[in-house]
Order: C-alpha cells, then structure tokens, then sequence
C-alpha cells in the first residue's frame, strides 16, 4: 500500500517532467498540464534537457541502461520544487522506481530526495492546489480510465475521478471492471500481442457499453493504446488526456 | 497441438453433440501458441471469465468488514519470520513430528520424493493410494510416477477427480476444472462413468462422491497435501471444502503429506491469521467446511485413524529461491489462487496456457525456479505489470517487482541466481536499448530526433505490426512539447 503521505502547501513555481510519450505524440496535453498549473499561480518549468524517465528499459530487464537515463534526470531537477509528472506510470517509475535503482550507490541521496518530490498531475491539482474547476462546457457523459501505476503503484484511484467531478456538466459514468488494465503495458504490448490486443478490446466494450461520449486518461500510454484500438476499430468513441480535457472545458 | 474446441451451448452438448476433445499436453515453451488458442476458445474465454468474475466479487464481499491492509500485514509478517528462521523450524518441525508419531523424509527434489513416495507404497505392498490435493504433487509428476509402477493414483477432491478423468491437468491451483462449465463436466462424466447427463450441478456432485466414496474404504495408502505445517506442535493443518481431505487422512492405513518446505509456520498462533486470509481470499469463504488438524497416527487406546503418518518435506527448487533476499520472498506463497484470480492476463488465456503446475502471477513468479528461464522465457514477459495480483495477495508477495526481477535475470543484468539467467539476452535488443539509452542521455540529439519524427511526421510509418493489427499507429506531433515550450519562453522574454 502507498504510504500515507503528507501533502506540501501549494508552491510558486514547480518542475514540469512532460514524459517522453506527451513530448512525442501528445504535446498539447503537456501545454495544457502547464495551463491548468499556471491558472494556479504556479510558475512552471520545464528542464530543456528532460528525454525519458527510463521506465520501458526498466519494465524489460535492463535496469543498468534504465539507470544511466534516469540519472540524467535525477540531474534536472536541482531546485527543491515539486516536480509534477502528468502520467501515473512515469510518476510511478520516478517515485517508486527510483530509490529502488540507485539503492546503495552514490546517487541513493539524490534518487530518493526526487521521488519525494515527484507529484502526479492529477494529485498534485487534488492535494497541494486544492483547485476549484468551474465547468463552462456542455453536458457530456464521460469515462475515466485510471492506469494501473497511478492506481496500484501511486495510490491514486480517487484523484482523477474527483477533478471531473467539480465540472458541473458532466456526468461522469462507471465502465465495468474499471480497475481491470488496458492492456498497454509499454512493451507487453508488442511482446504479446494478443493478449494486450484481448484486453484493449474489452476495455473498448466496455467504456462504450456505460454510453460515456468520450473518455479520459491520465496517461498516455494507455490513451494511445485505448483511442487507438478503437479508432482502429472505427469507433466513434475517442479519448484524449484528462489535462486537455480539464482544460478545454473551464478555459 | 489440438485445435481449439468449438463452443457448444448447453443443449447441444445434453443432446450428446460434443466429443471429448483429445488431449493436449501444454508446455511453458509454447506459451505463445496456447495463449493464442485460448484466446479464440470462446468456452475457454467465457468460462474463465464467468469463474473469475465471481471469484473476485467473493473475495471483495468476504473481506468487507475487515481491515485488510492490517491483516494483509499481518499474514506476510507471520509468513516472513517463518522464512527467515526457516531451517531451524524445520528442524523443530521434524522432531515434533516424530514426537507426535509422524515419520519425516526429506527429498531434495521432485523425482527424490516420488521414488520416496512409491518405496513406502511399495514396501507396504500397496496398490491403491487416494489423493486429496496436492499441488506438490502434481509438480513432481507423482501420479505418473506411480502409475508406471503399478500403484494406482486416485484423485478424490472433485476438481482434481475431473480433470484427472479427462487426462488433463489441473488449471488453477484451488479449482482445478474451473475450465469446464456444467455442462462439459455433465458429458465427461457421462462419458467416463456413464452417469445420466445432466446441468444440476448438486447431481453431478453427488454422483461423483457415490463413485469415490467406496474408493476411500479400499485405499491401501491416502496422499494429502498441507496447507500449514506448525513447528512447534507438530502439526499439519490441511484446508478444504469437500470432506476428502479427511477420509484420505482417516481412513486409509496409511496416511502420507507431501509438502513444500516453504510451508512451515512457527507458532500454532501464527496459523490464525493465515487461515482467514487463505479461504476468503480464494473462494470468499469466511471458513472452510474442513479443516484438519494432523497430529500423529492412530494411538493405541483409538479406534480408527491412520495406522502410520508420514510427513514428506521436498526442496525442488525451494533452497535455491531462499538464497536471495529478493526473491525469497516468492516463498511467502499459501497458495490461494488469488493473484490468478484478479490477473487480466490469466482471465483471458486461462491456466493451461502457460503450460506450467502453477499457472498465472504466481507460477511467472515460481515456475522460472523450477523449470529455469529457458523452458519458461515467455512467462516472466507476459504481464502488463498492472499490479493486480500484488494488490490483493495475501501475503504481499510483491509480484510484479519479482516479476521485473525475473525479467532482469533472464536478459542477464541480475544477480545470476536463476537458473537459465541470461538466456534472453540478445545482441539485437540489448543494441537496441543502448541505442535508446545513448539518445535519452545525449538531450540535443533527443530533441533533434524527436523534432525530426515531427517534422517528417507525414512518412512515420502507418503500419507497425503487431501494434498495428489492432491499433492505429501513434503519430508524431509536428511539434514536440519541447519545442512549444522553447517557443514559448521566446515569446515571453520578447514581450
């Protein structure tokens, strides 16, 4: 279980670690995270040299190739801001990760004193902003799937949820087995395919099936791997990332 | 390999439309290939998906008024003191079986504790031997064993009794036929036995307990597995439903317990929490219908009970695991079947899929000790890391963490204390992850990359097999967040 954790006061200015996924396929929703932190009063930054949080190497066994990547991230971060990760698996990587992969070596200090930092997107506007969404958009029926790390690994089930329950026009329903994974899983994706392909289906099936409109995630990963099933199935239904969605609809 | 079995509904196969389908032996190294055939079984697909649906909502109820993460706790700390004084208890244990009238054997491995196994069969001259379950059995292959030499093995706990009818293999460790609806256990029997078909599951039952019950009177030895072994008292405690567990243990002149070493607990306490834990998380059962207490044989002033008892305490692989400090904790193990139970990836390839004893989070996590990471390469891979089975196992094994492990062994940037480490390694991937890592730690060259898939976004390939068989392939952004964040800072420092 996730320790309990000790929430900070809301901070002037944060780190922004936009993930590589967000960088690469998805950059709006990193503009947006950096909207909804700046309507906050946060001033945001964004480490020029940020790449990836090392996770896919991590996941597949090859920790000491993982390392040296993460600890050029470790590197980034120097002010003692928080650092916020839009994305409850790469946030999982940096908070739990982290420690566990320079456990015992010189950076153990510094691996430790980041993760402490590390705050997820969602989280982070819940916990420390406290933020207070007033919801200008039409009434829309709305999924949420939570990723598995935010869920399991950082404890995270509620926040989400909790963000879209402030926008008073929507309705936020419940697929069945909500819980259950996507399917995504970084590599396991493409090394077993089928059953990753097995298990986005249903997830399809059932968002479409509790009659949500759109969907929303908090990480890209799985958004990539739900919208894109679907969009390959030629659904209607399309998701984007909960930022972009927070944002659109209270801009 | 067989292909899969069309599904039938209910009234065809009454109306005696199926076959018994052939048997099929299954085997981690094919493990893609029965994933694949399961996944277009829909039999398969429903049945286990129907089974584990109920079997996660049991658990859910079962455990509503309590609170979970303390006894959670509780259980991995009662299992963890166990492992760490390990030797010195099963040293205790020994002698307090023999105290007790238990003889104790040791085997260093399966085929040791099958040839143990015959030799008290067969120094008895023993014949028949009935089985309650045992999953170490099946782990060491006990009834093949025992069958070239000519001793009978009967599985009598009725999951194990089907699928040992069938020829098949148990796939799940606490429901054993959990791959068979109502109505192919329905035609097995009636192929088998030549009972009347039937969909009344409480007249299939009963017909099986009518078939065994005779079977118990004229065992020459009963086989039991154990589910605690308690150093201090001497004690094996055996945890079922179905009342065969204690005829195989009662009735029978001798009684034989096979089990694990891992199993010991220390204190007769320590079983408590353990058993709560244990049967809801399983089957969502606050109690089980049985639960046996073994404390010796037959002593001179009763009139019924095993003659002889006889304890089998079997290493197998077990030694080795508890070397590491990480993986030990793969030994905290009291086999509920829990982590199967929640696992998308078991839900939807069920347990023969993995061609293993022990299928699904746990038997990734253990078969690799077992059988090494050659014969199991695909196992350690097939998980999402979703986390699912660490979150409700009992005894908190943190399997994904083993399982990310296991990865690391088998690439060979562990600690090389698995058999087969480094078996995956190949010249192709690891060139592929170095690549990745010198791009992720050389930023200029990372943004000019990324900025470049940008740029040229329009020739990023469409088809990118298996991502693309079913999903659409992810396209780049024509800007990177890096790159409208470096604009944007321009903008704000010229305004």
């Amino acid at each position: 279980m996730t320790p309990v954790k000790l929430y900070p006061a809301k901070p002037e200015k944060v780190y922004l670690f936009g993930t590589c996924l967000i960088d690469l396929f998805y950059p709006e929703a990193g503009m947006d995270v950096v909207l909804l932190l700046e309507r906050e009063g946060i001033e945001v930054i964004f480490p020029d040299d940020q790449t990836c949080c090392g996770q896919p190497a991590y996941t597949s066994g090859y920790h000491d190739e993982a390392r040296r990547v993460a600890a050029a991230q470790l590197d980034l971060f120097a002010e003692p801001w928080p650092i916020i990760v839009p994305s409850g698996s790469c946030g999982g990587m940096m908070r739990t990760h982290y420690p566990q992969l320079f456990m015992n070596s010189e950076r153990q200090e510094q691996a430790e004193a980041v993760a402490s930092r590390i705050f997820e997107l969602t989280e982070f506007l819940v916990h420390v902003c406290h933020v207070r969404l007033a919801d200008r958009g039409e009434p829309q029926r709305i999924a949420m799937h939570t990723s598995c790390s935010a869920r399991r690994e950082m404890g995270l089930a509620e926040t989400g949820p909790k963000l879209l329950q402030q926008l008073s026009n929507v309705t936020l329903v419940e697929q069945v087995r909500s819980a259950e994974c996507c399917g995504f899983g970084g590599t396991f994706a493409v090394r077993h395919p089928e059953i990753s392909a097995a298990m986005v289906a249903d997830k399809g099936v059932a968002i479409e099936a509790a009659e949500a409109e759109h969907f929303v995630t908090s990480d890209c990963g799985c958004l990539m791997n739900i919208d894109g099933h679907l969009q390959h199935e030629k659904r209607a239904l399309r998701g984007e990332h909960i930022a972009s969605y927070l944002w659109r609809r209270t801009a | 390999m067989s292909q899969p079995a069309t599904a039938k509904s209910s009234e065809e196969t009454l109306q005696g439309g199926a076959a018994t389908p052939e048997v099929q032996i299954f085997d981690p190294r094919h493990f893609h290939q029965q994933a694949h055939d399961a996944l277009g079984n829909p039999q398969i697909r429903g049945n286990f998906r129907k089974a584990m649906d109920g079997l996660m909502q049991k658990r859910r109820d079962a455990f509503v008024e309590w609170d979970l993460e303390t006894l959670r706790q509780l259980g991995a700390n009662v299992r963890s003191r166990a492992l760490a004084k390990l030797p010195d208890l099963l040293e205790q244990l020994e002698r307090n079986c023999q105290a007790n009238g238990i003889q104790v054997h040791w085997a260093e491995d399966g085929d040791e504790a099958c040839r143990l196994i015959r030799e008290l069969c067969e120094s008895r001259g023993a014949k028949r031997l009935i089985k309650g379950k045992s999953m170490v059995s099946e782990e060491m292959h006990l009834n093949a064993h025992l069958e070239e030499a000519g001793i009978e093995a009967l599985e009598a706990d009725l999951g194990e009794y089907l699928v040992q009818m069938a020829k098949e293999t148990p796939s799940h460790i606490i429901m054993p036929a959990i791959h068979k609806n109502t109505s192919e256990i329905s035609e097995l029997m009636h192929d088998k036995t030549g009972i009347e078909r039937t969909l009344d599951a409480d007249t299939l039952t009963a017909a099986a307990r009518e078939q065994l019950r005779q079977r118990f009177m004229t065992a020459d030895v009963g086989l039991s597995g154990v589910n605690f072994a308690v150093a201090e008292t001497g004690t094996l405690c055996l945890v079922e439903n179905e009342g065969n567990g204690r005829l195989t243990t009662t009735v029978p002149p001798v009684h034989i317990a096979v089990t694990g070493i891992e199993k010991v607990v220390e204190h007769l306490q320590d079983v408590a929490p353990l058993y709560a834990l244990l049967t809801r998380s399983a089957t969502g059962q606050a109690v089980t219908t049985y639960f046996n207490m073994i404390s010796g044989p037959r002593k001179a002033e009763e009139h019924d009970g095993p003659r002889e008892v006889h304890l089998v305490l079997v290493d197998n692989g077990r030694s080795r695991i508890y070397q590491d400090d990480e993986l030990l904790d793969t030994l905290r193990c009291i086999r509920c079947g829990a982590c199967m139970n929640h696992c998308p990836v078991y839900t939807r390839v069920g347990g023969h899929a993995y061609g293993t004893t022990y299928p699904g989070p746990i038997g990734k996590i253990l078969m690799p000790h077992l059988l090494g990471l050659d014969a199991t390469r695909d196992l350690p891979s097939a998980s999402s890391l979703c986390g699912a089975c660490g979150e409700v196992c009992p005894v908190k094994i943190p399997i994904p963490d083993l399982l990310v492990r296991l990865r690391k062994e088998a690439v060979g940037e562990g600690r090389g204390n698995v058999p087969g480490a480094g078996v995956k390694r190949s010249v192709k991937e690891v060139t592929a992850w170095k690549s990745w890592q010198w791009l992720a730690t050389h930023p200029v060259f990372w943004r000019l990359g990324t900025g470049m898939a940008g740029r040229f976004r329009a020739l990023s390939p469409g088809h990118l097999p298996p991502w693309t068989d079913y999903r659409v392939a992810p396209r780049p952004a024509s800007k990177t967040l890096h790159a409208m964040m470096r604009e944007r800072r321009r903008t704000e420092k010229n305004s």
